[in-house]
């Protein structure tokens, strides 16, 4: 790697510093002003004033803010997230087990947004103001109008319920499978690995419906951005040249304009995919995925600091890491770029 | 003011999409603003004997499970979602543009300072800190508000940031500045109105998502207190009917929600070409 | 699509591959733990203590008038225990435990085994501590392994509730010698090990757990304390959505959705496509709290105001679809008979609310928050709704307040701080004197409503044990709901039912008072 791109790895590191400690910081102030005492929720039924003292201190909850602070910092300088109450667990195993379940629904419904947004981002490039460019923009903000839970129950009430075509929203695998031997995580890959193919084709199938709705979500962003960085490439000299020069038209649009176009589109689907993590709350709720967004929302209710600050914590560091391979992409793909401070 | 009509009808001509896009928006405010008195029924009164009623001549949209009129209670909600997304977004723009603005414009310090908020703000996700904050606060109205405006404030402080920044030494400014302007009045006066029209999309897109946001939010449990009609509860509740075949309660507040989303994602762009100065004729 | 062909399961034993043989279940919650002593452990958790792990003693079976079958608790039938005698002087009982009884790695069962895990559920504290005690079973010392196969339990005093105690999903008896060998000395009771991996003799086993997901159970065939269930595997599989879950089991994919939102149970079974029960839950009320520590409820008058303004017919129909016992409209202030839940003697009328907050000086009306917890919300918001409708017809104004899981427990429950509130409360054990004692007596956790009354607090301590055969027992019950009548501090709506939905080749369904699935005694025709 260039010396360049190592000090500038290491420059953003080092700006991503200060955002994770205030993130950190923000998170357990904010677990801790959650209304609600864990040690009465999970002290359970029945539970009287004794058991429920016996939990705090359990908990570790007794003590002072700032002295719980510091034995959190403590442990997250060892690794240790902590357990979650609501499931037991060590919160590093629930997020090593749901974040990989999450992340494979959000590549899967961002490569299906690709897969559309992209070509009609290009086709209302080289027609704009067309009726075919207006189509299209209705077309993919519709998809991103409506509320995601609603698009998901509607599609399973017509493609589940009525028509029986796709396959029980029952998680991530039909029961009658057993999940792959865990080695990513995301259960495509795992299967192929072992060479299960029934397998592989359980988990996709199960992908389709989930993926989907997320995917609607996606395309607009995605769209509009294609089609603004197509045009303004398109105007650029360098196409007027390319053309001047007699190349096939489908050669200058893909093998030029698409290439160069691409730069401001990989910058929005990073920000696209960070936000279809945190939107996946909704969608794994209605198709029963065991993702990290149901883990967030059921850490939420019930007061579960541990697993509450976990999940943030993960998906800050997923954030950081996410823009700096954006910009280390950026700086390989076009050497123009220069980042600067 | 002519001349601003005049703009209007040119930039309204050029774009269809823009007409239909500017019309829903007027047909929009005029529910909020007469909504409660041409409602047919009560939107709060409840009728057990006519719960679950499909549409039919008497209730337009039929009844929900308490067997209060869906078509009032969607035309009633106009008025709080609105309110809730103007109220969201304008917070989120005044503070956050104002912050971006001067960190852009005088940069040092306070760059330093706004950008590391506003990243701090971006790493997190963003709905499940809208989440936080409601269940930290309390799910109120105002609660739901500010929430919003929270998560999407690093947005605007980043586009008015990085305009302002462009901007700084181009030559009206310096023009300015020798006519005597001091820095605060340049800034206010001179630049702030040229950044206007890319923030103009962003501002139509936050308005669709504060309204998607609180429909989430609803989703969960944590949206505006019942009885109010807001499109959003009104979709989370209904989504749980459509399995059992009462597909017209959340079909009709849904609609209503995603034309709304939908008129103010386009809105966007019309509003930018009214703005721009450089689209003039 | 649906229950049809399945493709080839590689890692799937070859005899479960029909699937009549495999039962699929889907709930709302998940069990977080495999443990129902710990700290922590949820309510779905108890399932696994119900079919993993047995007990000295279980309850029979009866038939009601409509054919459904429920648990009996007026009979007491042998587990681990073939028989037990009480000693002449009432102060203790022996259970002769089965000689032929193993856990499900070969070893025998004996009282060791039953001693240590008695010893276990009574120190550990929490929820099953409390439990234990509520038989009067609170200290090591009272349990005695006499010899391999015979058990004694010494009484503290005479209980009615002891040996009914014994059949609660609490009193499970662990594979001692495995737990001991992963108990340390910061954790005697090998509660880290318990936690993830079952140590027991019940009739299914534990196949596997991916929390968060499903459980998966396989019958253990060597089973000997009760008769073998008839299916092979059994499939609980989390669905958080009530209306997926719903959708699943109309299309056939599942052959079991526990604890069914009234409005699906009403509607499944007027289709008839599906087989549905609808058992009371017993001892069980949703009901109306009125915080007496709050003005201006500490007025009885403006309690009976309310408990007059409430919508009763247009609750049940619209928050309960009917699928309930009404417990309202009674014709006299003085209990009939003894039973319990029985429907208190109010009903709506708006003119005698209005007239007795008149009397307590409240003619104007008042404004008061009204409470619901987030989780109940599918029964409490609809009531809740039409509450506030009404009362606002006396000049009450009451405003929404829905609160969080977490957040409900506390200041319902512990801080008592709510001033009008919806709330549930069943009773396991199935006696009213058992429900008062939660309920009405003084700083019991279940008392949301901050009541004491010292005439009550008497009857109760004296009734809870007492039998039932007790001459005294009914008309000092009987003293108890009058006294409840007439002070309604606590508003009952509706009992409610625990549906459940099955395809119509399920058989053997009985409901249990722990409101868990029992898949023991589940067949498919």
């Amino acid at each position: 790697m260039k010396h360049s791109t190592l000090k500038l790895i290491a420059r953003r590191l080092l700006h991503a510093v200060p955002s994770v400690i205030g993130i950190v910081v923000v998170t357990f102030l904010l677990t801790r002003a959650l209304p609600g005492d864990p040690a009465v929720y999970f002290a359970g039924p029945a539970a009287d004033e004794k058991s429920i003292a016996e939990i705090r201190t359990a908990l570790g909850l007794d003590r002072g803010l700032p002295e719980q602070f510091g034995i959190y910092l403590k442990n997250l300088a060892q690794g240790d997230l902590g357990v979650s109450i609501g499931t037991g667990r060590p919160v590093v195993t629930e997020l090593a087990e749901r974040l990989p379940a999450s992340i494979e629904l959000t590549l899967c419904g961002l490569l299906f947004a690709l897969s559309v947004a992209l070509p009609l981002g290009v086709l209302a490039a080289t027609r704009p103001n067309s009726a075919v460019d207006h189509l299209c923009r209705v077309v993919v903000t519709a998809g991103v109008s409506l509320p995601t839970f609603f698009t998901g129950l509607f599609l399973i009430y017509i493609f589940y319920y009525l028509l029986g075509w796709s396959p029980s929203p029952l998680g991530r695998l039909d029961f009658v499978y057993v999940p792959p031997p865990h080695i990513t995580g995301f259960y495509l890959v795992d299967s192929l690995l072992a060479g299960d193919v029934e397998t592989f084709r359980g988990s996709a199938a199960q992908l389709i419906l989930p993926a989907f709705t997320l995917g609607l979500f996606a395309l607009a962003p995605i769209a509009r951005m294609t089609r603004a960085a197509m045009l303004s490439v398109l105007s650029s000299d360098f196409i007027r040249t390319a053309r001047a020069s007699g190349l096939a038209r489908s050669k200058v649009l893909i093998a030029y304009a698409l290439r160069n176009a691409m730069l401001p589109v990989l910058t929005t689907l990073g920000m696209v995919f960070s936000f279809l993590l945190g939107a996946n709350v909704l969608v794994e709720k209605v198709f029963s995925w065991p993702g990290i967004g149901s883990f967030a929302v059921e850490a939420l209710v019930a007061s579960d600091y541990a697993a509450v600050q976990g999940f943030v914590l993960a998906m800050a560091i997923l954030f950081v890491a996410l823009n700096l391979t954006i910009d280390v992409l950026y700086t390989f793909v076009d050497p123009r770029v220069k980042m600067d401070s | 003011m002519r001349e601003f009509f005049k703009h209007l009808r040119y930039v309204i001509g050029e774009n269809p999409v823009t007409a239909v896009a500017f019309g829903l928006f007027a047909l929009i405010v005029l529910l909020a603003i007469v909504g409660p008195v041409i409602a047919p029924f009560d939107p709060l009164a409840s009728d057990t004997n006519n719960a679950l009623q499909p549409p039919s001549p008497e209730h337009w949209f039929g009844t929900d499970q308490l067997g209060r009129d869906v078509l009032s209670r969607v035309i009633v909600a106009t008025r709080l979602d609105l309110g809730i997304s103007i109220a969201a977004v304008a917070l989120s723009f005044a503070i956050g543009s104002a912050l971006g603005a001067y960190a852009g414009f005088f940069g040092g310090w306070s760059d330093r300072i706004v950008g590391r908020v506003a990243d701090t703000i971006m790493a997190f996700p963003l709905f499940v800190l809208a989440m936080g904050i409601v269940a930290a606060l309390g799910n109120t109205v105002e609660n739901i508000v500010y929430a919003t405006a929270i998560i999407n404030l690093p947005f605007y402080a980043r586009v008015a940031r990085a305009e302002v920044n462009v901007r700084r030494d181009a030559a009206f400014v310096e023009a300015a500045r020798l006519c005597g302007n001091g820095d605060m009045r340049i800034l206010a006066v001179h630049v702030f109105p040229n950044i206007l029209p890319p923030m103009m999309v962003q501002i139509s897109l936050n308005m669709g998502w504060a309204i998607l946001n609180a429909a989430g939010l609803s989703f969960i449990g944590l949206g505006v207190r019942p009885p109010t009609a807001e499109w959003g509860i009104m979709v989370a509740e209904g989504a749980t009917f459509i399995i059992s075949g009462e597909w017209w309660l959340a079909l009709f507040p849904g609609a209503a929600l995603m034309l709304a989303v939908f008129c103010f994602n386009l809105l966007g762009d019309g509003l930018r070409d009214l703005i721009d100065p450089r689209q003039r004729t | 699509m649906g229950a049809g062909v399945l493709p080839v399961l590689k890692y799937l034993p070859a005899e479960a591959a029909g699937r009549g043989d495999t039962l699929v279940v889907v709930i709302g919650d998940a069990p977080n733990s495999m443990d129902i002593h710990r700290k922590g452990t949820n309510r779905p958790a108890y399932q696994i203590a119900v079919n993993l792990y047995d007990r000295l003693v279980t309850y029979g079976n009866k038939k009601l008038p409509d054919g459904s079958v429920m648990y009996d608790y007026t009979t007491i039938e042998p587990e681990l225990a073939e028989s037990w005698k009480f000693a002449a002087d009432g102060k203790s009982v022996t259970f002769k435990l089965r000689k032929d009884a193993t856990f499900w790695d070969g070893t025998p069962v004996t009282a060791n085994d039953v001693k240590w895990s008695f010893d276990r559920a009574v120190s550990v504290g929490g929820f099953p501590t409390v439990q234990m005690k509520a038989g009067s079973l609170e200290k090591p010392e009272q349990f005695v392994a006499v010899d391999d196969h015979t058990f004694r339990i010494d009484f503290l005093r005479a209980s009615k509730l002891t040996l009914p105690d014994l059949g609660v999903p609490v009193p499970i008896i662990i594979n001692a010698k495995v737990a001991k060998k992963h108990a340390t000395k910061e954790d005697p009771w090998a509660t880290e090990y318990l936690h993830k991996t079952p140590a027991g003799g019940g009739a299914y086993m534990l196949e596997r757990w991916d929390p968060g997901q499903q459980t998966v159970y396989k019958r253990y065939d060597k089973w000997k304390n009760g008769p073998l269930p008839g299916i092979q595997r059994v499939v609980v599989r989390e669905v958080p959505s009530a209306a997926t879950r719903r959708a699943l089991l109309e299309r056939g994919d599942v052959d079991l959705s526990l604890d069914m939102p009234a409005k699906d149970a009403k509607e499944l079974m007027q289709s008839g496509k599906l087989k549905v029960t609808g058992i009371p839950i017993e001892n069980c009320l949703h009901a109306i709290g009125l915080n007496l520590n709050i003005k201006p409820f500490n007025d009885v008058r403006v309690r009976k105001a309310v408990a007059y303004a409430v919508p009763y017919e247009e609750i049940f129909k619209a928050a309960a679809y009917e699928r309930g016992v009404p417990m309202y409209g009674a014709k006299s202030m003085k209990p009939a008979t003894a039973a319990w839940p029985q429907p208190f003697p109010y009903s709506t009328d708006h003119k005698k609310a209005k007239a007795l907050l008149a009397e307590a000086g409240l003619a104007k009306g008042f404004e008061v928050p009204l409470s619901f917890n987030l989780g109940l919300a599918q029964w409490s918001e609809p009531a809740a709704l039409l509450l506030q409708e009404s009362l606002a017809k006396v000049g009450i104004k009451a405003t929404l307040d829905k609160i969080p899981g977490s957040s409900w427990r506390s200041r319902a429950l512990v801080e008592k701080s709510l001033a009008l509130h919806l709330k549930n409360f069943g009773g396991w054990l199935n006696y009213p004197d058992y429900y008062f004692f939660w309920v009405y007596q003084k700083g019991r956790l279940f008392n949301s409503m901050n009541y004491t009354n010292p005439e009550l607090e008497k009857l109760v301590d004296t009734t809870l044990h007492m039998p039932v055969k007790d001459a005294a027992y009914a008309t000092n019950v009987k003293k108890m709901i009058g006294i409840v009548f007439e002070e309604v501090p606590l508003i009952p709506l509706w009992q409610p039912y625990l549906d459940v939905a099955m395809q119509k080749n399920v058989d053997g369904y009985a409901y249990w008072f722990h409101r868990q699935l029992d898949a023991r005694s589940l067949r498919k025709a």
